[in-house]
This record gives C-alpha cells, sequence and structure tokens, in this order.
C-alpha cells in the first residue's frame, strides 16, 4: 500500500476519535430529552477558548486549563438547559431548534465582539513521529487516546452506574420513570451537564491541533450533524461508527483529491445513504 | 396506612373520580374492581402523584401526599405496578429491576432485594440479561411485579395485573399476588377479573362512573345480587 494513503487512514481514524466524541455528546442529549443542541459545535468554541486564555494567556498548566475548560463547559451545558431547553421543552421541536440555533449566533457574536475575529493559538508545539516511513503529530495521537477513554469513561457510566441506567432508561417511558422515584428534570440537568462535559473534553483536544477563532463551530458543527444522522441520531453506536466512516472519507478523499472536495464527497455520500437508510445506518 | 377522603379528579374537564373515600389498613390486601372507564387506573394514577386531586385528602401512614410529585412518593413506601406494565423494553431484565431500586434507600439494599425477587421469581433470574421487550406477557408482568418491588415498598399498587394474559397464565400471577401478600406486604389492586380478584384480597369497592358504589368483605361481595348478575355473569 502506499505509504502516504496509509498516513491518510491513520490521519482519518484519529480524526475520528474527536468527532466521535462530539456524536456521542450531541446523540446522548437528543436520546435523553429528545432536543437537538444546534449550538454544540459552539460550546466547543468557548471550551477552546478558555483553554487559551487560562494556558497562554494566564499561564496555568495545560493539564489544569484542560480540566477547568472541561468544568467549565459543563457547567455551560447546564445553563443552556436552564436557561434555553427548560422554557420551551413543551413546545414544538421547531422552536426547540430555532432557540439552540439562536444561542449559536449569540455564542458567535459574543466570542467575536470580546476576542475580536484572530485566529489564536494555545502555543503548545506537540512533536510529529515517525513511525515506519508515515508521519504522525503527537497532539493526534493524545486526542485520539484521550476521545476512546473519554467514550470509555461514558459507556461504563451508562452501563454501570443507577444514574447511567436512568439516563437509558428515560427516553423509553418518560411517565414511568416518576414510579421509579427518578426526578426527570434532574436527570435532565445531569444528561446536559456530561453533554456540555464532553464538548469540554473535545474543546480541549482541539485546542491542541486548530487554531481557536469565534467562527471554529462551523468547522465541526455540520460535520457533527451529518455524523449523528449518518448514525441515526440518537443511537450512541450508530453515532460512533459513523464518525469513523466520516472522517476516513474526508482523510481518504483528501488523499487523492483535495481537502475541499473530500467535503464535497463526504456530503455526497451521507446525502445518498441518508435516501437508502434514513434512519440511520444502523436502523433496524 | 393509606387514606382517601372524598378524593376527585379529572382530566382537563373531564372528571373520572368523584369524592371517593377509601381506606387499605397495614397488611390488608384490597381490591377495586369495576367496568372499564369507571376510574380505576386513575385513582391508581392519583395514588402514585402521576396526577394530582382537585380536590379531597390522600394520606399515607398519617402524612399527607397533597403536592408530592410522583419520585417522592415512590420514597414513602408506595410501589405502583402500572397498567400495560410499561417496562423499558430495550433495558435487560436485571436494569429493568436496577431502575426499580432507584431511590436512595432501596439502593442501599439492592444485591438482598435482587436476591428476594428473584427467589420470588426464578423465572426473572433466569431471563435476568434479555430485554425486557422480548419477554412474554406473563413474565413481563411478573418483571413490572419485581421492578416495583425492588423499591421495598410497603403498599403496592397494582392496575390490573391479569389484562391482556392468557387464562393460566392470570392464575400463575395472582397466586405470585397471593405469595407477595404472604410476605407481609399491603396491597391494593386494580381488577376487571372480579371472581378471581376477590379470591386473593380481604376486601374490596365497587367503583362505578368515579363513584364507590358498593363496598365491603370478599365473601359479601361475592354473595351481592348485584355483582353476582353484572360482574360475575351468575
Amino acid at each position: 500500500m502506499d505509504i502516504y494513503l496509509l498516513e491518510a487512514v491513520v490521519n482519518g481514524l484519529l480524526l475520528g476519535g474527536v468527532l466521535a466524541l462530539l456524536a456521542l455528546g450531541l446523540n446522548l442529549i437528543f436520546g435523553v430529552i429528545d432536543v437537538v443542541w444546534i449550538a454544540y459545535a459552539d460550546l466547543v468554541m468557548c471550551g477552546m477558548y478558555g483553554v487559551y486564555w487560562l494556558h497562554a494567556y494566564f499561564g496555568w498548566p495545560l493539564a489544569l486549563a484542560c480540566v477547568a475548560a472541561i468544568v467549565g463547559v459543563a457547567l455551560l451545558g447546564l445553563l443552556v438547559h436552564l436557561l434555553i431547553i427548560a422554557p420551551v421543552l413543551g413546545s414544538a421541536p421547531i422552536n426547540q431548534l430555532l432557540a439552540t440555533g439562536g444561542l449559536l449566533y449569540f455564542l458567535q457574536s459574543f466570542a467575536t465582539l470580546l476576542f475580536g475575529t484572530d485566529f489564536r493559538n494555545i502555543g503548545v508545539r506537540l512533536p510529529v513521529i515517525e513511525l515506519g516511513g508515515i508521519f504522525i503529530s503527537y497532539a493526534r495521537l493524545i486526542a485520539f487516546a484521550a476521545a476512546l477513554l473519554g467514550a470509555t469513561a461514558l459507556y461504563l457510566f451508562l452501563k454501570r452506574s443507577y444514574l447511567g441506567t436512568a439516563i437509558r432508561a428515560i427516553s423509553q417511558d418518560r411517565e414511568v420513570m416518576g414510579l421509579m422515584g427518578v426526578d426527570q428534570r434532574r436527570i435532565y440537568l445531569i444528561t446536559s451537564a456530561i453533554g456540555g462535559a464532553l464538548a469540554g473534553l473535545a474543546a480541549c483536544l482541539l485546542a491542541l491541533q486548530y487554531d481557536v477563532h469565534p467562527f471554529i463551530g462551523n468547522t465541526f458543527g455540520p460535520l457533527t450533524f451529518m455524523i449523528c444522522v449518518l448514525g441515526g441520531l440518537g443511537n450512541m453506536l450508530g453515532g460512533f461508527i459513523a464518525a469513523f466512516i466520516i472522517s476516513q472519507i474526508i482523510a481518504i478523499g483528501g488523499y487523492y483529491s483535495s481537502t475541499e472536495l473530500s467535503y464535497v464527497l463526504a456530503f455526497t455520500l451521507f446525502i445518498v445513504l441518508m435516501i437508502a437508510r434514513p434512519r440511520g445506518i444502523l436502523a433496524r | 396506612m393509606l387514606s382517601l377522603v372524598a378524593v376527585s379528579a379529572g382530566y382537563g374537564s373531564f372528571r373520572a373520580l368523584f369524592d371517593v373515600s377509601l381506606e387499605v389498613a397495614a397488611g390488608e390486601a384490597v381490591g377495586v374492581i369495576g367496568p372499564n372507564g369507571a376510574g380505576k387506573t386513575t385513582l391508581m394514577r392519583v395514588i402514585s402523584g402521576l396526577i394530582s386531586p382537585r380536590a379531597g385528602e390522600l394520606t399515607m401512614e398519617g402524612r399527607s401526599l397533597a403536592g408530592v410529585p410522583a419520585h417522592r412518593i415512590v420514597e414513602r413506601g408506595i410501589a405502583h405496578v402500572p397498567e400495560n406494565r410499561r417496562l423499558f423494553p430495550r433495558l435487560s431484565v436485571e436494569d429493568n429491576l436496577r431502575i426499580g431500586s432507584f431511590i436512595p434507600a432501596a439502593r442501599r439494599h439492592f444485591a438482598e432485594r435482587l436476591a428476594w425477587v428473584y427467589e420470588l421469581f426464578p423465572r426473572l433470574e433466569e431471563r435476568r440479561g434479555q430485554l425486557a421487550g422480548t419477554l412474554s406477557g406473563g413474565e413481563q408482568q411478573i418483571c413490572a411485579i419485581g421492578r416495583a418491588l425492588m423499591s421495598r415498598p410497603k403498599l403496592l399498587l397494582m392496575d390490573e395485573p391479569s389484562a391482556g394474559l392468557a387464562p393460566q397464565v392470570v392464575e400463575q400471577v395472582f397466586d405470585l399476588v397471593r405469595r407477595i401478600r404472604g410476605e407481609g406486604l399491603t396491597v391494593l389492586i386494580v381488577e376487571q377479573n372480579v371472581q378471581q380478584v376477590l379470591d386473593i384480597v380481604d376486601r374490596a369497592y365497587l367503583l362505578e362512573v368515579g363513584s364507590i358504589r358498593l363496598a365491603g368483605s370478599s365473601a359479601e361481595l361475592r354473595d351481592n345480587a348485584f355483582i353476582r348478575k353484572a360482574y360475575m355473569g351468575l
């Protein structure tokens, strides 16, 4: 096999990890609360600014800045639910979409107002390692490993804990949850915070690889939605798999043509798959 | 243990219950019988807090249940086996039981409680890893009862446990209710299956169009001419 193709495949795999993390967060929130957070990738942007300011500006150690960013975005997730989702929970889905869509513009404009449109880099330069002739960026390797770790932690939480079991159950029968002694509002809040924390973790991993600017969410937001829909909205496993399919298409397509064209290819394939399997690749 | 005084309830402008008064003493098994649409399910939903009463008083062990949300009523020792079982179909049997012990007081005793439920219903242990939605109707009913028992209730509310089950399975389910009684639980059971339910309860109320029409011991109701004619076809 062509060594450069192999490099593209490996890079695609590494990109897939972070995208899978974002897809898990969005799917978790949709699966539990039945709401799509259009502004999800913009929470990632907020987290990236958090890492940037704390580490590059205030000089916090990177690890500490990352922990603070994860906690901060988790709190932001809580606020999104309390202030934006909870008031419109009973209204038509289109209102919920518009509300979180409004948040997207709010966050992007607010970030522009505060920080301007400069591209900012956290200034961490990690080495590139060579492995059998292919070059892999250390930052991407870390991002991939951390994303898989995050996904595993989420899986164990959902499978093993009481709260996790309640989170898996709630969309199957919301009313009966009350009879089990589960406060639905509390589950929604916890889910929103976990969704926020996942966006925060993704923010830390992306800050290692990309410059921060107010519109960075636009780079990952549409991609994340496409992945979630491809995997079947709310289907965590489907989203996880779809993240790697899409990242491979982008990576391999980029190798044969250009990055721009690879996105065209990915979205074209998405449209075709949506016609063939409208409920997602794992639909029963 | 449980007491309802002049409780009225409904949905929107529709009133389903009119001045219902009812009493369940500790250790008793009490039945509520009546035709479809009499308000039996509404009665259960009012007690477990899924809908709030328009008027009247509900107390559990002397403490009012007014304004207490459903998820807090479980903590007062009331477990509700809802109509149509309402299991979480895409969770395993054991996960369904685990959710049943969600409240902190029950969580601490999860392991021993699970062992007890499996001892009562060995069938559930055999199927512990299976998705609840793939169980047979009878097994689902047993699982729903087991899930309710996991919260360590003092009072078990059962809404039509025999609905939709084959006759011999109904017999098994009623046998289980008898055994649960033997374990010292207080039971309030709603049924259309009048003849069989009168065999397992001490007393029963007849609910018709939202009002209590008759009340008495099982023997009295079994001998009541109106009940024999209207509900037993005798």
